[in-house]
């Protein structure tokens, strides 16, 4: 078999590239928001916590950790994607803003 | 549910399905990130895809412990909303750093978990499975307790001058550095030993603490975006080591993210990451002399009253934002200026350097806030050739971005430094709360230039009188 090792470090270098390309296309402005984005996106960590817990959470100890790791990655996604929507909508609402003075 | 139902959805290929498609959405959703107009859809995506590939990793039969993964949802959610509703745009810097320093905190505790249940990486687990969690563990530590430094920092729980050990703090931190890796190569060698493991965890979380501790305030937004590249990067080894390809996609997508805005922040600053990182710039030795040389040169102060005719009787004002501004939260009542300003016919432009403020973007963001037309926020490139016919640079709570010394003097810390051209307008007010130097602690002769005029007080309050003035004029 290829290993699963070879399919993953594909993955990961052709995701390289891709993170490289679209991210080079953010202008300045969105500096921010981009950063809290992406910062949600990596609260995928999540996945790695519902996997390890879901399928072999044992001990206390362990449990312990692993439902603390779930909280982290869960106010990761949840508190990073909520920021960033708040941020980009006053992005987005000035120039229909100033283009209707009648709100 | 149908037996054929649960077993369509529990079957892999249905599952590899999902999360295909939920790294497809991640990526669909940066690309909306690329223009104010399609961001917040961008952003939805993204989320969307993520729900997906949570829903993903909970379909496979035989997934357990499902109390304990509510109660970490519930927890996590409980904590995170509000935190996200309730945050200033202002505060938004600490935001990031705290949500970036939660996600390493997951991987490096979700690392320590699989070491505990594969027994010390014993017999049956691959090495590359051992190498990848050992990889996610350091740096998911370093992430997380960098970020709760930087944190600490920025929500003034830790002073913003750089905190070091001194000559001891290099030679240290390399000693922490080769302990950590010593540790991860006995474990993935076999050790088994938790003991060595959790020593490993304690190097590293040192090392994350030694290493942004001596960073001043003025190199935040280089620390941020590193630390952010840190734990994605860290996110897609803990995708490896698990065999999920979400996962690795989503990490690697934003250590490229993290890795790319790491480097135009140094590149704003004329200085290599490593410099930055290497930490303690400016501090003490700068700010001496910014007392003390004040003897022979003098500052021109300005009345509220005076800036406001000054600025009255232009055709085009600048407006040079900085920190000082984030700090008095005046963005809003910058905006009202702006339309006073315009009301009188006079045009306003916004010049944005890339480092200003506490991470990148984060003037831009403040000023969105305000309502300000994002069409009048200048990148420095653009902006530089304007001061030429600019009749005021109006430089609210900026400093070091502002400095001539970064083209003029050699010896200045910051020479070399692309800064906004201020002193090329025809005339400057600067805004500050007084004399002493910015972040950098570096002394800017812009402030004793004779077309400058200083209007000493809170950027907030110092901008509401001035609009009052406009008002009555």
């Amino acid at each position: 078999m290829p290993s699963q090792l070879v399919t993953n470090l594909t993955i990961l270098v052709l995701a390289g590239f891709v993170g490289f390309a679209v991210i080079s296309k953010v202008p300045n402005t969105l500096h921010t928001p981009l950063m809290s984005g992406t910062n949600a996106i990596h609260g995928i960590v999540l996945l790695g916590g519902l996997l390890v817990v879901g399928f072999s959470g044992n001990g206390i100890f362990n449990k312990i950790i692993l439902v603390i790791a779930i909280a982290f990655g869960t106010i990761n996604v949840v508190g990073g994607f909520l920021v960033t929507d708040r941020m980009l909508e006053m992005f987005k609402r000035k120039p229909v803003a100033s283009e209707e003075p009648e709100e | 549910m149908t037996p054929l139902a649960t077993s369509f959805l529990q079957n892999q290929n249905f599952i590899d399905a999902l999360y295909i498609v939920a790294f497809g959405l991640f990526v669909l959703g940066l690309m909306g990130l690329t223009g104010p107009g399609t961001a917040v859809r961008g952003n939805r995506v993204a989320a969307v895809g993520m729900g997906l590939a949570v829903i993903a990793t909970l379909l496979p039969p035989g997934i357990g412990n499902w109390g304990l993964i509510a109660l970490g949802v519930a927890v996590g959610t409980a904590v995170g909303i509000p935190a996200a509703r309730n945050v200033k745009m202002t505060q938004m810097p600490q935001m990031v750093a705290l949500f970036n320093g939660v996600g390493g905190g997951a991987v490096f505790l979700i690392a320590w978990a699989e070491f505990r249940n594969s027994g010390g990486f014993g017999a049956g687990t691959p090495t590359y499975v051992a190498i990848f969690s050992l990889f996610a563990a350091i740096v998911g530590s370093v992430s997380f307790w960098g970020s709760n430094i930087a944190f600490g920092k920025l929500q003034g729980l830790l002073p913003g001058r750089p905190i070091t050990l001194g000559g001891a703090q290099q030679p240290l931190n390399f000693v922490l550095g080769i302990l950590t890796i010593a540790a991860a190569v006995d474990s993935a060698a076999g050790a088994h030993s938790e003991a060595i493991f959790i020593g490993m965890l304690v190097c590293a979380a040192l090392l994350g603490n030694f290493v942004v501790l001596p960073i001043g305030g003025a190199d935040m937004p280089v620390v941020i975006s590193l630390l952010n590249a840190f734990t994605g990067l860290s996110a897609a080894a803990t995708g490896i080591a698990l065999n999920n390809p979400a996962m690795i996609v989503a990490g690697m997508i934003v250590g490229a993210s993290g890795s790319i805005l790491t480097n135009l922040m140094a590149t704003a600053m004329n200085r290599s990451i490593l410099a930055i990182i290497a930490g303690g710039f400016g501090g003490e030795v700068a700010l001496g002399a910014g007392d003390g040389a004040d003897g022979d040169r003098s500052v021109r102060s300005t009345s509220p009253a005076d800036a406001a005719i000054q600025l009255a009787y232009a055709r085009l004002v600048v407006v040079v934002p900085g920190y000082g501004m984030a700090v008095a939260q005046a963005q809003h009542t910058v905006r009202e200026l702006q339309r006073a300003l315009e009301a009188r016919g006079v045009e306003v432009e916004y010049a944005i350097h890339p480092v200003a403020g506490r991470m990148p973007g984060h003037m831009n963001v403040l000023l969105a806030e305000a309502d300000v037309p994002y069409e009048q926020l200048k990148e420095m490139d653009d902006i530089n050739p304007e001061f030429q016919r600019t009749d005021v640079a109006l430089v609210i709570g900026a400093n070091d971005v502002t400095n001539p010394a970064a083209n003029t003097q050699p010896d200045s810390p910051i020479y070399g430094m692309p800064i906004l051209e201020v002193s090329n307008a025809r005339s400057v007010i600067v805004l500050k709360r007084s004399m002493n130097t910015g972040f950098a602690g570096v002394d800017n002769p812009l402030f004793y230039d004779e077309k400058t005029q200083l209007l000493f007080g809170d950027a907030k309050s110092s901008v509401g009188e001035v609009v009052e003035e406009l008002k009555g004029l």
